[in-house]
């Protein structure tokens, strides 16, 4: 198999005693999805803020294209291609919606420091960003201030930001939590979208099994902070450890789609 | 062409955009609208502090950056024009001079304490500028051999800028242009320009990730935006504004001293005309500097006037006895803050949008 585009070894964070994300060593290919799943606690966000770099490992490595970036912070692993779509959504409350997409596109252009030349005079990026709007559906809500979205909306816009990074790396962090039903198809033909493309390396957080089943190439079980199963979505699902670690006794609710937790 | 001189961010607010530009013509004119030196002074004063509260804008509104230093760079800026002039002669060479050796020990003093300090939460980073403030501020008055101490020093300006020097004069129509109107006018130009410098750096691409910075420096970081690096260049750039309002002071008061230029007082007095004015917007500075300068000094004949007038009636005039003007003036920020917590730009674009 080809080299991969992220892998981690042996990575590993304490808070105090507890090792929140504990000797997890795993690889990520171009053009596959992954979901990470496990019950909450089981370290899945913990795992994606150690390899996007807002926490920094107590031991192991990251790589990022043969690259060791364990110790390189979140800004340079962003320059570098990870993008990050957070569970607790994480905008810029007062900037208005297409503000905050427009930073995400400038980031990416690198024209940042621009001191002198007018905001609103580049025209390139403002079409960058009302592109983004429109994969997420947000093209009506450009001029309202994030803070002032209702949840779904907040959603859409968090997967925004990560979208007009262009990274490729996208690391999607239970991207539909809370959304209504209606919502949750913008945010899933998004990924698939993604996928589609064929050369991204995708990383998804999900609790709907429905979800994962549909999307996932392989999926990679957390619990307690270690890895506990992983391989391609049927097998994973039937083996014996899944669904006594993590799916338990729930084998009907989880065929409903219900969320596993 | 005032849309593009303000870098597209009008004010929009009419009642807001009446008063700048009251300000601004009356500032523009104050030389041949009144006699006397009190207006002129006042003026000259309201726009040294647009400048340096703008600068401070900066930081606290749009980076979010809470620093206790500020007046330790417009005291760098006064002492290096003022010191200069003193020692070297009043000359242009020597203001010139003075202002370049200021303003790079003051950016390399910015640099330093940004680079070191702004990677810790902003509580730390307040204390480590008042720190650093304080210790500034003795060691000027220390090293009075060359500060001049406590007294500071008295200088004298280049001969064109002197109330000597008269330009013209033509008595018939009442119009005089000496040195003195000469440097007023250096210092409306000079606020001007740096006024509309720091309203093209909040808008450009740079001044939007400033911003982000404010909102959400987590998020920001997690763009790909090195969050360190934006905060100490915005520190530098602050200090540079507030060095070079500092050497307009310097040029227009013919003095410089630790109670001018260094103190905790103007310290407070810039905290307070920023949130007044309202934080993030750079029109805060302008009316809050305003406002605020015109308090301190006309309060207290408003009120020797409103305690004339009421002398009839027990106990209001003694409470208006023009002695008690730092207590209405308390009285008047608190409602101010309370009524206005966004400032008086925050209020003014609020009732623009409620309509
Ligand atoms: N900054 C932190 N400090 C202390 N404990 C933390 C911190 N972040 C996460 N944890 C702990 O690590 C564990 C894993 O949390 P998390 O990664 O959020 O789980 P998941 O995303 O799988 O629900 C939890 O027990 C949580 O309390
Ligand atoms: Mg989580």
């Amino acid at each position: 198999m080809s080299r991969p585009v992220l892998e981690t070894q042996g990575l590993t964070i304490r808070f105090g005693g507890h090792a929140a994300v504990d000797n997890v060593s795993c690889a990520f290919h171009a053009g596959s999805l992954t979901a990470i799943v496990g019950p909450n606690g089981a370290g899945k966000t913990t795992y994606f803020n150690l390899m996007s770099g807002q926490l920094p490992a107590t031991s192991g490595s990251v790589q990022l294209d043969g690259e060791d970036v364990t110790r390189l912070s979140a800004a340079e692993r962003a320059k570098r291609g990870i993008g990050r779509a957070f569970q607790i959504t994480n905008l810029f409350p007062n900037l208005t919606v297409a503000e905050n997409v427009r930073l995400a596109v400038q980031a990416k252009a690198r024209a940042a420091a621009s001191l002198w030349s007018r905001w609103d005079h580049h025209v390139e990026w403002i079409k960058r960003a009302e592109h983004f709007l429109e994969e997420v559906n947000l093209q009506d809500k450009r001029a309202s201030a994030a803070a002032a979205l209702p949840h779904g909306d907040k959603r859409k816009l968090e997967v925004a930001l990560m979208m007009a990074l262009e990274p490729h790396v996208y690391m999607f962090d239970e991207p539909t939590a809370g959304m209504s039903v209606d919502e949750v198809p913008v945010v899933l033909d998004l990924i698939k979208r993604l996928k589609a493309a064929g050369d991204k390396t995708i990383l998804l957080v999900e609790h709907k099994m429905d979800v994962v089943r549909s999307l996932a190439d392989r999926i990679v079980v957390l619990h307690n902070g270690q890895l506990v199963a992983d391989g391609d979505p049927e097998t994973v699902i039937a083996s014996p450890i899944v669904q006594e670690a993590y799916l338990g006794s729930m084998p009907a609710a989880e065929s409903k789609g219900a969320a596993v937790s | 062409m005032i849309q593009s001189a303000l870098s597209g961010d009008l004010p929009r607010s009419r009642v807001l955009s009446f008063l700048l530009a009251a300000i601004f013509l009356v500032l523009a004119f104050t030389p041949f609208l009144f006699s006397g030196s009190q207006p002129i002074n006042t003026a000259a004063k309201i726009c040294i502090f647009i400048v340096l509260v703008a600068s401070y804008d900066l930081l606290l509104g749009y980076t979010g950056i809470v620093s206790f230093a500020h007046t330790m760079f417009f005291g760098i800026g006064g002492y290096g024009v003022g010191l200069a002039l003193y020692g070297w002669g009043p000359t242009w060479t020597s203001a010139g001079l003075g202002l370049v050796i200021a303003l790079v020990v003051g950016t390399v003093l910015a640099f330093v304490i940004g680079l070191l300090s702004l990677r810790v939460r902003a509580i730390f980073y307040a204390m480590i500028t008042l720190a650093v403030a304080s210790a500034f501020a003795i060691l000027a008055s220390q090293l009075s051999e060359y500060t001049g101490g406590e007294d500071g020093r008295s200088f004298r300006v280049p001969p064109l800028l002197r109330p000597g020097s008269v330009l013209f004069d033509i008595p018939a129509i009442g119009l005089r242009v000496d040195g003195r109107v000469l440097s007023y006018y250096l210092v409306f130009v000079s606020a001007l320009l740096l006024l509309l410098a720091a309203f093209r750096i909040v808008n450009s691409p740079f001044g939007r990730v400033l911003q982000a910075i404010r909102e959400n420096d987590f998020r920001a970081e997690s763009l790909g935006y090195n969050v360190v690096y934006y905060r100490t260049v915005a520190n530098c750039l602050a200090a540079g504004m507030a060095m070079l309002a500092g050497a307009m002071s310097a040029i227009w008061v013919r003095y410089t001293g630790p109670d001018t230029t260094l103190s905790f007082a103007i310290m407070l007095d810039i905290l307070l005309m920023v949130v007044i004015g309202g934080m993030g917007t750079l029109y805060g500075a302008v009316i809050g500097a305003t406002l605020f300068i015109l308090a301190q000094n006309y309060l207290q004949k408003l009120m020797g006037v409103a305690s004339e007038a009421t002398s009839a009636l027990p106990l209001i005039p003694h409470l208006l006895h023009p002695d008690r003007w730092l207590l209405w003036l308390g009285v008047l920020f608190i409602l101010s803050v309370y009524f206005f917590p966004n400032g008086i730009v925050g209020k003014l674009r609020e009732m623009v949008r409620g309509r």
